[in-house]
């Protein structure tokens, strides 16, 4: 489904990710961990291009993305994108922030968005929200909706960018357990993440990132159960 | 009438008279004698125009600017737009030069070099401070622009809005609250400016103010008169502007 050849990001003279390849294949959930400044988020933000590969090549659905001939506004209607920090839209209800993009781009009109919107809000039990402002809802309920607001546009895959670690850790389980029903009904998911358990429990496979190239992967017994290297042991003691 | 008279010549002639007189002659041929506070009215009714006229030059400037030099800016690396860069390039130059010069060289140079062989002031007065004032709109509306978050667009974008839908639906009516109050400023400044077009032949309130002055060869209180009547259109401005900003804050609960 996404596939990604030798991806290489640069920051300057930092090199932050070096000559990434990988293959994401539909319904997966891959989980990829690292120390902060491995390079995580950087590979995430390239898969829709909110960060432009300094080289390489990404096809999504044999679509080059890097490409500038490509539509990236099309190609990113088909990629929903969780933030750490939300980014819900604050001057818009959260009906309307569920509802802009889809009426927008053509995908449903206004009715169809709506009753889509309410439906979705109800399955992770924000029905009542609907009319409120972001600022109203608390840090769980506001990733709670952004998660909405992205499969308002019935993507392929969702990408995960630390959707809980701006989250008070009371908060951080409503927002995972909407994520593993999400894993467990076939959605291709990519997750940045430091929660290990979510990671153990729900991903299909585990990539672990270490300075701009991926160090190591399997499914999670491989890579919690028996690492292989030196640098990925030193890392999972330390947030074990 | 009489009594001014009276009390005029006992002033002119030298002879000694009390303070409250002296006040009531000076008063009085600054602002009543032959109507003369007609001539303020008349100036105060081109200072509103002129005000009026360069606001819309400098907000309609303002935002033609602030749009390409934003949309300049946050290009994808490697995706610039000739056409936008050399507009870009140019809008630069402008903001460069009108900020770097004072606003009465400006005038003069619109009015003795440009304009020298036109005969209405306060129109070329109101143009020169209308491309004064957009060079500092458009500073304003990038600024507001710019102090969203860039999470914003981010998520926008990243549901496959564009570039232009973004923009008007998210980031815009998220700056208007940064950019109004900042605008309110500069209409304030705008207003106070146009007292330099008097310089170029322009009538507004200084201009009448020195008419008078001209006359009576007393220049106090023809000086007082126009910074309180500056005063007072500022306030009520301010006040105006309170008022519209407090309706807008109201129709957005956050």
């Amino acid at each position: 489904m996404i596939v990604v050849k030798n991806l290489c990001k640069k920051f300057g003279e930092l090199t932050v990710l070096n000559n990434v390849s990988e293959h994401i294949h539909p319904g997966e959930c891959v989980v990829i961990i690292g120390a902060s400044g491995s390079g995580k988020s950087t590979f995430l933000r390239c898969l829709n291009l909110l960060e432009e590969p300094t080289s390489g090549e990404i096809l999504f659905d044999g679509v080059s993305i890097t490409d500038p001939k490509t539509d990236i506004n099309k190609m990113r209607q088909k990629m929903g994108m969780v933030f750490q920090h939300f980014n819900l839209f604050p001057n818009m209800t959260i009906l309307k922030n569920l509802t802009l993009a889809p009426v927008r781009t053509g995908l449903m009109n206004k009715e169809e968005a709506e009753k889509k919107a309410l439906e979705l809000l109800t399955r992770v039990g924000l029905q009542d929200k609907a009319n409120a402002y972001p600022a109203q809802l608390s840090g769980g309920q506001k990733q709670r909706v952004a998660i909405v607001r992205a499969l308002c546009m019935q993507p392929e895959v969702l990408l995960f960018d630390e959707p809980t670690s701006a989250l008070d850790p009371e908060m951080v389980g409503e927002v995972l357990d909407v994520m593993k029903t999400l894993a467990r009904t076939g959605m291709t998911m990519v997750v940045v993440t430091h929660e290990m358990g979510f990671a153990r429990e729900v991903a299909s496979r585990v990539i672990f990132l270490d300075d701009g190239v991926i160090a190591e992967q399997g499914t999670p017994a491989e890579i919690f159960g028996a690492p292989k290297s030196e640098r990925l042991r030193s890392f999972l003691s330390k947030v074990l | 009438m009489e009594l001014y008279e009276s009390l005029k010549a006992l002033v002119t002639a030298g002879e000694p008279v009390t303070i409250w007189q002296r006040l009531y002659v000076y008063i009085y041929q600054a602002f009543i004698y032959k109507d003369r506070w007609k001539q303020y009215l008349n100036g105060v009714q081109t200072t509103l125009y002129v005000t009026a006229i360069a606001l819309l030059i400098g907000i309609v400037l303002g935002l033609i600017v602030a749009t390409v030099r934003t949309a300049h800016d946050q290009q994808r690396p490697g995706h610039k737009n000739f056409f936008l860069g050399v507009i870009n390039f140019i809008f630069n130059i402008y903001v460069t030069v009108i900020r770097g010069t004072p606003m009465m060289v400006q005038l003069m140079i619109m009015g003795f070099v440009i304009f020298a062989s036109s005969k209405d002031f306060a129109l070329v007065g109101a143009l020169t401070l209308g491309i004064n004032s957009g060079a500092y709109t458009s500073e304003i509306i990038r600024g507001g622009l710019m102090s969203v978050d860039a999470g914003q667009m981010e998520a926008g974008r990243s549901l496959g809005l564009g570039y232009t839908d973004t923009m008007r639906f998210i980031i815009v009516p998220q700056a208007v609250k940064a950019i109004l109050p900042a605008l309110g400023n500069e209409f304030i400044v705008l207003l106070k400016d146009t007292s330099l077009i008097s310089v170029i032949g322009g009538k507004e309130l200084i201009y009448a103010a020195r008419g008078v002055i001209s006359r009576t060869y007393e220049a106090m209180f023809p000086f007082l008169g126009a910074a309180a009547i500056y005063l007072v259109l500022v306030m009520l401005f301010t006040w105006l502007l309170g008022i519209f900003e407090r309706r807008l804050r109201a129709s957005d609960r956050r």
